[in-house]
C-alpha cells in the first residue's frame, strides 16, 4: 500500500516509472530508447568530423579498434553514420507520428461521439486514404511535394493518421456507451470536455500501443523511402539509405548491412517494450494489481 | 396520440391559481426511437408532476419505460430518440432549450445518480477530481472557473492526481462534501480512483456530485439496486437526510416496491410504457386499483410470511408489438372484451371505489367517474365511465370519444 502523500504525487509518469522498475523488457526498451535517442541527440554536436567525409584508401574495412563496425565503399566510419542515422531516424519517424496520432486521434474521436453524417464522412475520408499502399502514397506524395525532409514528414503523417482515426473511433465508440459519459452529460459538460477530457482519457491505451507500432513502422517506411531514394536527401546518413547502399556489398562486406539493420531492429523493439509499458500505466486498474502482486 | 386526458388534468387547473406550482410537469411525454424495424414508442403519453421537496416514487417492471422517462426530463436519450410533449421545470420548458441553454440546468439545478455509481465514475479520473470539477463547473467561484484549454487528454494524463487541490475553495467544497456523505477519510480517499472504492462508497460519491450544487430536483434511478440491504438503506437514509437538508425534490425510481413505501410521498405505477396508476403512497399501497399494481404489491414478500406471495405470469409485451388497447390485458386476470379497444384515460378513484365488474358493466351500478381533484388516479376501464362503456364495441386508439369532463 502507497502512502497517502505519495498518493497524492501520483501520476502516469509516476506509474510509468514504477511499471519500468518492475518490468525488465520495459526497462531494456526506456534504456535502449534512451540511449537511442540521447546518441542521437548528443553526438552530432560532440563529433569532431563529418559523417560524409569520404576517403576511398578506407574503403570496406571490417570492423577494427579504429573503426568498430568497418567502413562502406566510401570509407566513411559506419557506426558514425549509424549514429547521426539514427537522428533522421527518429525525427522523421517521431514528427510524422504525432502529426498522424494528433490529426487522427482528433477526427476519429469527433467521428466516434457525433455518429451520422460527420462521423460517416470522416470515416469514408479515413478509408481512402487508407485504401493506398503506405509505401506508394508516401512514395508519390514525396515525389510531388519534393525530395526534402520535412515532405518525408508530412507524408508519414499523411499515409497513418487513418489508423489513429479508426483506432480512436472504434474505442470511442465503446467507451461512449458507459454511463459515466451521461453522467457528465447530466452534470452539463460540454461535448468538446467530454470528447477530450472524458472518453479520450480512457482510449489511451490502444493509441499508446498504435503510436508505437507505427513509430516503428515509420522508421520503416523512412528507410524504404531511402532505399529507394526518395527519403531524406543524400549526403544526410540514413539507415535506409545504407542498408540501399550495402545491398551490393553485402557477401564482401556484410558489417555494412547489419549495421544499419541491427539499428533498426533495437530502435523498433525497444519502441514497442516501452509501447507495452506505457499501456500498463496508464491503467490505474492495472497498476494496483501489479501492486497487489508485490 | 392526441390530447388525451392527463392524470393531473384535474389538479392543474388549479394549480394555475394556486402559488404552489409543481416544480416539474410533464405533460403527455412520448419518446419514440428509430430502429432498423421502424419507430418504437418507449414511453406514451406520459404526465408527471412533482412539487417541491416532495419525493415521487416511479415504479415498474424493467422496460416499462420508467428510466426513459427520466433521462427525458435531462434530455440525456441519443439523437434517435424523438420527444413529444412538454416538460416544464419551474416555467422552462426544458424540451424548447438547446444543449446550451440545458448545461446551466443540467447538474446544477437538475441532477441524476445512477443505478450502478461504478459505471457513471469516470474511472481513469481520481473521485475528488470528478466532484469538484462539478462545483467549479457551476459555482462561479472567482479564479476557479474551468478554462477551455484545462482538460483534454494530455493535460489529465501527465497532471498530478493532486492536481484539483490547486483550486483551493472548491477543493475545500469538496471534502466537505465527502465528509458529508459519509465518505471516511475524505482527505485521502479524494485522491483515490472510483475502482478503489466500495459499491456503497461509489454510490456516496455519486450523491456527493449530484448534490453538490444543491439541486432543485435530483433525478435517482435505481440508485440502490446494485447495492447490498444494508448499505441500501443507509444510502437511503442519506437521499432523504439531504432532500431535507436542501429541500430537493427527488424522483425516486426503483422497481422495489419496499423502497418506494419508505422513500417516496407519492407513487406513480409505469407499465409498457404508460402511467397505469398515480396516488399517494400510503393510498395506493393499502388501496391499489389497477390490477397491475395490485399485482405488483402481490409480488413483494411480507415479512411474517401471512400472504402468499404471487407473482405475476408473463412478460412486459415488446414495446414494438405492443397490443392495442390496455397493454396489460394479456397478463390482467381481470380483462375483459373492454380492454381491447383502447387504452382509457385517467379516472380519479377513492380509496371505497369497488372495480366495476364484468356483469355489471351494461347496468348503471358503474362507479361515477371522480373528478374532485382527488389525486389518486388509475387508467383502467373498471374504474371508468357510463360513457366509456357505451363506446365500448367500437373504440380504438386513435377515437375521438373522450370523456367530456376533461375538456
Amino acid at each position: 500500500m502507497t502512502t497517502e502523500t505519495e498518493r497524492a504525487r501520483r501520476s502516469v509518469f509516476g506509474s510509468f516509472l514504477r511499471t519500468v522498475r518492475r518490468d525488465k523488457l520495459a526497462l531494456g526498451g526506456a534504456v535502449g530508447l534512451a540511449g537511442i535517442s540521447f546518441v542521437a541527440i548528443v553526438t552530432p554536436w560532440v563529433i569532431g568530423y563529418d559523417p560524409s567525409t569520404t576517403n576511398l584508401a578506407l574503403m570496406l574495412q571490417p570492423p577494427s579498434m579504429e573503426h568498430p563496425l568497418g567502413t562502406d565503399r566510401y570509407g566513411r566510419d559506419i557506426l558514425l553514420r549509424i549514429v547521426v542515422g539514427a537522428r533522421t531516424s527518429l525525427f522523421v519517424a517521431s514528427l510524422g507520428v504525432g502529426i498522424a496520432t494528433v490529426i487522427g486521434v482528433a477526427l476519429g474521436s469527433i467521428s466516434g461521439y457525433y455518429e451520422g453524417v460527420v462521423g460517416e464522412s470522416i470515416m469514408r475520408v479515413a478509408d481512402t486514404v487508407f485504401a493506398f499502399p503506405a509505401l506508394l502514397l508516401a512514395l508519390s506524395l514525396v515525389a510531388v511535394l519534393g525530395q526534402h525532409q520535412y515532405n518525408v514528414i508530412v507524408a508519414v503523417g499523411i499515409v497513418y493518421w487513418p489508423i489513429f482515426a479508426r483506432i480512436t473511433r472504434g474505442s470511442v465508440l465503446s467507451v461512449k456507451q458507459k454511463d459515466f459519459v451521461q453522467a457528465s452529460q447530466s452534470i452539463g459538460e460540454r461535448d468538446y470536455r467530454i470528447i477530450f477530457g472524458e472518453i479520450l482519457p480512457n482510449v489511451t491505451a490502444p493509441i499508446i500501443v498504435q503510436a508505437t507500432i507505427s513509430l516503428a513502422v515509420a522508421i520503416l517506411l523512412e528507410s524504404a523511402l531511402s532505399f529507394l531514394g526518395l527519403g531524406v536527401p543524400p549526403p544526410d546518413p540514413s539507415w535506409g539509405r545504407m542498408l540501399a547502399e550495402s545491398r551490393d556489398f553485402m557477401t564482401q562486406a556484410p558489417w555494412w548491412t547489419i549495421a544499419p539493420g541491427m539499428a533498426i531492429v533495437v530502435t523498433v523493439l525497444s519502441l514497442n517494450f516501452v509501447g507495452d509499458a506505457l499501456r500498463d500505466a496508464l491503467d490505474p486498474q492495472q497498476e494496483d494489481m501489479l501492486e497487489d502482486e508485490r | 396520440m392526441t390530447a388525451d386526458p392527463s392524470i393531473t388534468s384535474n389538479g392543474e387547473s388549479e394549480a394555475k391559481h394556486s402559488p404552489s406550482e409543481p416544480l416539474l410537469s410533464v405533460d403527455g411525454l412520448s419518446v419514440q426511437f428509430q430502429s432498423l424495424d421502424g419507430p418504437i414508442e418507449a414511453v406514451s403519453d406520459i404526465d408527471i408532476r412533482i412539487n417541491r421537496g416532495e419525493t415521487l416514487g416511479l415504479v415498474g417492471e424493467s422496460g416499462s419505460g420508467k428510466s426513459v422517462t427520466a433521462r427525458s426530463i435531462l434530455r440525456l436519450l441519443d439523437s434517435s430518440a424523438s420527444l413529444d410533449g412538454r416538460i416544464h421545470f419551474d416555467d422552462t420548458d426544458l424540451l424548447a432549450l438547446d444543449e446550451a441553454e440545458l448545461r446551466p440546468i443540467r447538474g446544477n439545478r437538475i441532477s441524476m445518480i445512477f443505478q450502478d455509481a461504478g459505471a457513471a465514475l469516470n474511472p481513469v479520473l481520481t473521485v475528488g477530481d470528478q466532484v469538484s470539477e462539478t462545483i467549479r463547473m457551476h459555482q462561479d467561484i472567482p479564479g476557479e472557473g474551468i478554462s477551455g484549454v484545462e482538460r483534454n487528454a494530455l493535460t489529465s494524463l501527465l497532471r498530478p492526481t493532486d492536481w484539483p487541490k490547486r483550486f483551493e475553495e472548491s477543493w475545500a467544497r469538496t471534502i466537505e462534501l465527502f465528509d458529508r456523505v459519509g465518505i471516511p477519510e475524505p482527505d485521502r480517499r479524494a485522491f483515490e480512483y472510483p475502482h478503489e472504492y466500495s459499491g456503497g462508497m461509489r454510490q456516496r460519491a455519486m450523491i456527493a456530485m449530484a448534490l453538490s450544487c444543491r439541486p432543485e430536483l435530483l433525478i435517482a434511478d435505481e440508485p440502490t439496486t446494485a447495492l447490498d440491504v444494508t448499505i441500501e438503506a443507509g444510502i437511503l437514509d442519506l437521499i432523504e437526510e439531504l432532500q431535507a437538508e436542501f429541500g430537493t425534490a427527488v424522483l425516486f425510481i426503483t422497481h422495489d416496491m419496499g423502497v418506494i413505501n419508505e422513500v417516496a410521498d407519492r407513487v406513480v405505477v409505469m407499465y409498457a410504457g404508460r402511467i397505469v396508476e398515480t396516488g399517494p403512497t400510503r393510498e395506493l399501497f393499502e388501496h391499489p386499483k389497477h390490477p397491475y399494481t395490485e399485482a405488483l404489491l402481490d409480488s413483494v414478500p411480507t415479512l411474517d410470511g401471512t400472504e402468499s406471495l404471487d407473482p405475476l405470469s408473463g412478460n412486459v409485451p415488446d414495446p414494438q408489438n405492443r397490443p392495442s388497447g390496455c397493454p396489460f390485458r394479456d397478463r390482467c386476470p381481470e380483462a375483459n372484451a373492454a380492454c381491447d379497444g383502447r387504452f382509457p384515460p385517467a379516472y380519479g378513484v377513492h380509496p371505497e371505489d369497488e372495480p366495476a365488474t364484468v356483469s355489471e358493466r351494461g347496468s348503471t351500478t358503474v362507479p361515477e367517474p371522480r373528478r374532485d381533484g382527488s389525486d389518486h388516479a388509475t387508467r383502467c376501464v373498471l374504474y371508468g365511465d357510463v360513457d366509456v362503456l357505451q363506446h365500448e364495441p367500437g373504440l380504438s386508439g386513435s377515437s375521438t370519444a373522450e370523456p367530456e369532463g376533461d375538456k
